[in-house]
């Protein structure tokens, strides 16, 4: 009973950023046409669907871990530590591409499981606990690297930049990671977990949740969705970078955007289909502002206003329908 | 996030104890890193350096007094790295080197830290956005701000009279040579927040960050002691960026990082993140802990690029230890 | 029981931390593996011919006209772009890496000052990447469907933009510069002699100016960048020729205040640093005050063409000398671009020469008009719109 009250007020919950979408597209389409230009041009929805996929992957991951209470400020490390594994073990040849990819999966939920380790077992706040590993991968890559390394075969590149008609790759791999998160969520029970240990600790723990490793299984899936977008990132670029991830700034912006998409800081609320819906929103205002040629000091300001507008808004509305 | 969202209540403490909670393993590790630097650089303990090394320390200390009440509260301030860059930055605009300036303009960049720290603790307790979202929202509509008003890049220049207070001291004291303004200034600030945790409002803040709904039901004024905590952050980001733009002069980066520096600092001291628990003194002395720590590194020679490597262990490592003191 | 648990803890914590430091000291016990102390391995991104060929540039005379360095090239090889000529007026398209540091900003007031100049030029499209690399593939992929006629890039990173520069380049012309990209296919690569260059001017300075023997202290911003790698590979090289002991090697993120304590702890470390080594200018004041208020003379250093470094050295008389990596590149694409539509034979690569600000020539760049942080080596005072929009007094 109290599952299925939960679940519908995660779908309520991340309903309102897909009115924000269709309402910044509809105005940002008439602002782009006013200009001279074409929002709906096939160029430029290519690169609305490219810029939503590498940021939409790690937000997806986040969602989790946020979803349980916790959260994640390593994920901008772990991308940039996994595009350098992919692109080194590829070494240009198409012949390590499975190793590679076993590498980043390996790395990356063992990133997750220390996390998760480190939150539960030594009950560290998630916020220190991945500020602290996120630093300690930081180090790695400061001390190991000078700057881009590796290669990517050219088989893997396509990743990066085939699309089916105007929808690239990248996108379809992001969606099926949507999916595959919207089934673990909607239809097992570490779903239904996830959600109770965010709702409440305690409570979960007491109606008989192993709350310690729903957590840290959040964690992994987080690390591991953060693997995918350094795999993604490698194959884009061709390399692995040492700061692609702490540059794209992919930490604090998965943070926004799952919560832009309806689900609450604090957890136990929202979902995927909401994070979907924020890092579309971003990425809808990214290429709006492109059209336009907005200044892009100026467009961190929209962006501070928009995040903080959506997020008072979703309180409001719940103020309203009487769930405080 | 935060207690108050979060509602995974920190165990209560009686009042006795919790002004000492976690101040234990923060002396030790300050005792340990002492010690270290004693070995190493005998040096550092004469009077002028160990009173430079307070001059360099107290911006961060300043800050980590400031993000103590936020975090005591139950909630958090990311904006205060960004606040201290607008502030810099607007200053050496506004005082464009000209020392009858310096005066008036040290007034405003202490009206705009109030009200910045006024409008994120009002969005945060009227408007109910975590104070995690409505920080980072900040953060960014500050530094996209500021770039847009300076087109990109710094102008105009800070007057040596306003770079006395964060770089120079009175000359010729006895014994310790100089002393610093910024030390000065860091003791006057240190004992206005320990009176004010003191007071009445210190004992609000605690139970607020304790259980919100409890210190509501038993009279407290919540949003108003929550909102007053992120003032009490903008003021000391903006004394903090007084000392800091002092010290080192103009630039964008002088802000940069100081948020989770800061944050770091307070929870070395012990403080718990949700709130609640922790005092203000293991909040300053966490961030005098770090500055140690940067100074050890660098007597010790470590590798630039490893740095980060041994800040995040020794974090991880530090928590996890105050963690196993506070449960057993 | 309580207590002896954070002992141990701290105490393998402060182990450890003390085990870090004494294995970055290991060059410094063990001489042989380098000549000189304390530099550490050479990076990944050293390449003995660019090296080589970077120092010899430094001596080549520049063609073209001496008063508009922007239009010189060294050892210039020229290629035919008959095939590019297309009739005016042009949509030119810039992917700009990003705008945020003050180098940045300058060059690309210079860049916008320089269309300005261009009537022929009927519109000028950017897309500013945010220091994105995954941003900048995407820009590029929009900018290639608003029918530019010539695509200007500056990458955010060395390497990664190559697929996406490939890409462009089977549409139209495409012009590279600053940092590279890994693939020949750009009608030109625009970029003064390098970073090889910049950071042995510095080194060779100094290595002069202080005494044998004496400790230097090398200052980078950050690990990673490629641009600034090349600059300590060089210093490292110099230094480690010469025999003076590098004290250490320390990055400052750009921070002044955190430059200010990292040298204030390498001096009461060493009793006094005798050099300071930059690979950036942005906190050569913060280095020099920090000798100030330890009461010292202010050493040997080299800074940048900043104004805040320029008038520093001008005031004080400072034994010093700077570098530039100069933001007039930023008008040469622009000019490029023209070129290779107007099917004129352009340079490939384009070298721009890379001039340094010594004692004999420190007047004419100090402007105490300008901002503290402006790059006096703008090749930007006659260009419209000078001193005002540089955030400058007239």
């Amino acid at each position: 009973m109290t599952l299925l009250r939960q679940r519908l007020a995660a779908i309520d919950s991340t309903r309102g950023v897909w009115v924000a979408l269709v309402i910044t597209l509809t105005v940002g389409g008439v602002l782009v046409y006013a200009d001279g230009g074409s929002l709906f041009h096939q160029s430029s929805i290519v690169s609305m669907l490219q810029r939503a996929a590498g940021l939409g992957i790690v937000a997806i991951g986040q969602t989790f871990a946020i979803l349980a209470g916790s959260l994640d400020l390593s994920v901008a490390y772990v991308i940039s530590l996994t595009s350098l594994i992919a692109a080194e073990t590829m070494a240009g040849s198409e012949g390590n591409v499975p190793v590679a990819i076993a590498a980043v999966l390996a790395v990356s939920a063992g990133i997750g499981l220390a996390n998760g380790l480190l939150i539960t077992k030594l009950r560290i706040n998630a916020f220190i606990a991945t500020l602290g590993v996120g630093l300690l991968i930081k180090g790695y890559l400061e001390q190991g690297y000078a700057g881009p390394a590796g290669s990517v075969p050219t088989s893997v590149q396509r990743l990066g930049y085939d699309r089916i008609g105007p929808v690239p790759l990248s996108f379809l791999l992001m969606a099926a990671v949507a999916v595959a998160a919207w089934v673990v969520l909607q239809r097992t029970r570490f779903g239904h977990h996830t959600i109770a240990v965010g709702g409440d600790l305690d409570v979960a723990r007491l109606s008989g949740v192993r709350t310690d490793r729903v957590l840290i299984g959040t964690h992994i899936i987080c690390s591991i969705c953060a693997g995918i977008t350094g795999l993604y990132l490698a194959s884009r670029l061709g390399a692995g970078a040492p700061r692609v991830g702490s540059e794209g700034g992919y930490d604090l912006e998965s943070i926004a955007a799952v919560v832009l998409g309806g689900t609450v800081l604090a957890g136990g609320r929202g979902g995927v289909a909401g994070t979907v819906g924020g890092v579309a929103l971003l990425a809808a205002i990214d290429t709006i502002f492109n059209q336009l040629a907005v200044d892009p000091f100026f467009k961190q300001v929209v962006r501070g206003v928009v995040i903080i507008a959506a997020v008072a808004i979703y309180a409001l509305r719940r103020r309203k329908a009487g769930r405080p | 996030m935060s207690a108050t969202e979060t509602g995974n209540a920190v165990p209560v403490r009686s009042e006795a104890r919790r002004g000492l909670t976690g101040i234990g393993p923060i002396l030790v590790i300050l005792a340990v890193f002492l010690a270290a630097i004693a070995v190493r650089q005998p040096e550092f303990y004469d009077p002028p350096s160990l009173l430079a090394f307070l001059k360099r320390a107290a911006p961060l200390v300043i800050l980590a007094a400031g993000q103590y009440f936020v975090i005591v509260a139950g909630d958090f301030d990311l904006s205060v790295g960004s606040l201290v860059t607008a502030e810099v930055v607007i200053a050496a605009r506004l005082i464009d080197g000209d020392p009858a300036l310096t005066w008036p303009v040290i007034a405003v960049m202490a009206g705009f830290g109030l009200m910045v720290g006024l409008v994120n603790g009002l969005i945060t307790t009227m408007l109910r956005v975590p104070s995690f979202i409505t920080t980072l929202g900040m953060y960014l509509i500050l530094v996209g701000a500021v770039y847009t008003w300076t087109g990109g890049s710094p102008r105009g220049a800070l007057s040596e009279e306003f770079r006395m207070l964060g770089r120079r001291g009175i000359e010729g004291v006895p014994y310790l040579q100089q002393l610093p303004y910024a030390v000065l200034v860091l003791a006057g600030v240190a004992v206005f927040a320990i009176t004010l945790m003191r007071a009445d409002f210190g004992k609000v803040l605690l139970a607020i960050g304790d259980n919100p709904r409890a210190a509501a039901l038993s009279g407290a004024r919540v949003a108003r002691a929550r909102t007053v905590a992120f003032v009490l952050s903008g003021l000391f980001a903006a004394i903090a960026a007084v000392l800091l733009g002092g010290f080192g002069g103009v630039s964008f980066q002088v802000g940069a990082g100081l948020e989770f520096t800061a944050i770091t600092a307070v929870m070395l001291g012990g403080v718990v993140l949700g709130g609640g628990a922790g005092s203000v003194t293991g909040a300053m002395l966490g961030a005098l802990t770090l500055e140690i720590l940067f100074t050890l590194l660098n007597l010790l020679g470590v590798s630039g690029a490893l740095k980060s490597a041994v800040q995040g262990l020794i974090i991880i490592a530090a928590v996890a230890v105050g963690n196993i003191r506070r449960r057993s | 029981m309580k207590i002896s648990t954070a002992f141990a803890a701290t105490i393998a914590a402060v182990t450890l931390l003390t085990a870090a430091g004494c294995s970055s000291d290991i060059p410094q016990t063990n001489p042989s593996a380098s000549k000189g102390a304390g530099t550490g391995e050479q990076s990944k991104f050293f390449v003995q011919a660019d090296y080589d060929r970077e120092i010899a540039l430094r001596k080549v005379t520049p063609t073209g006209p001496s008063d508009k360095p922007w239009e010189q090239a060294l050892d210039p090889k020229l290629v035919d772009t008959a095939k590019y000529k297309k009739a005016g007026p042009y949509h030119l398209c810039f992917s700009n890496a990003g705008v945020g540091n003050p180098w940045r900003q300058v060059g690309f007031k210079n860049m916008q000052a320089e269309v300005a100049l261009h009537p022929e030029i009927k519109t000028f499209t950017v897309a500013d990447a945010e220091s994105k690399d995954d941003k900048q593939i995407s820009d590029i992929t929009d900018l290639l469907g608003k029918g530019c006629d010539a695509l200007i890039v500056s990458p955010n990173t060395t390497a990664t933009l190559t697929p996406a520069v490939e890409q462009a380049c089977a549409k139209v012309p495409v012009i590279v510069f600053d940092r590279g990209v890994n693939t020949q296919c750009a009608v030109t690569f625009i970029n003064p002699i390098g970073g090889y260059a910049f950071g042995a001017d510095g080194a060779e300075f100094l290595t002069q100016k202080m005494k044998s023997g004496g400790k230097v202290l090398a200052l980078r911003i950050l690990p990673g960048v490629d641009v600034l790698e090349t600059r300590w590979a060089a210093a490292k090289v110099i230094f480690d020729k010469s025999g003076v002991d590098v004290a250490g090697v320390e990055f400052t993120d750009g921070d002044p205040a955190k430059t200010k304590s990292i040298v204030t702890n390498y001096i009461q470390r060493f009793g006094n640093i005798d050099a300071i080594w930059m690979d950036a200018g942005a906190t050569a004041v913060a280095a020099a005050e920090a000798f100030e208020d330890a009461g010292k003379p202010i050493p040997p250093i080299n800074g940048e063409d900043q104004q805040d470094f320029l008038k520093m050295w001008q005031d004080k008389k400072l034994t010093a000398i700077a570098p530039t990596y100069p933001t007039f590149q930023w008008r040469t694409p622009v000019i490029a671009a023209l070129r290779i539509l107007g099917g004129q034979q352009v340079a490939s690569p384009w070298k721009l020469p890379q001039p340094t600000i010594t004692d004999a020539n420190l007047s004419q760049y100090v402007q105490p008009n300008m901002p503290p942080l402006h790059y006096a080596m703008c090749g930007c005072t006659m260009l419209p719109g000078y001193p005002a929009n540089w955030g400058g007094k007239s």
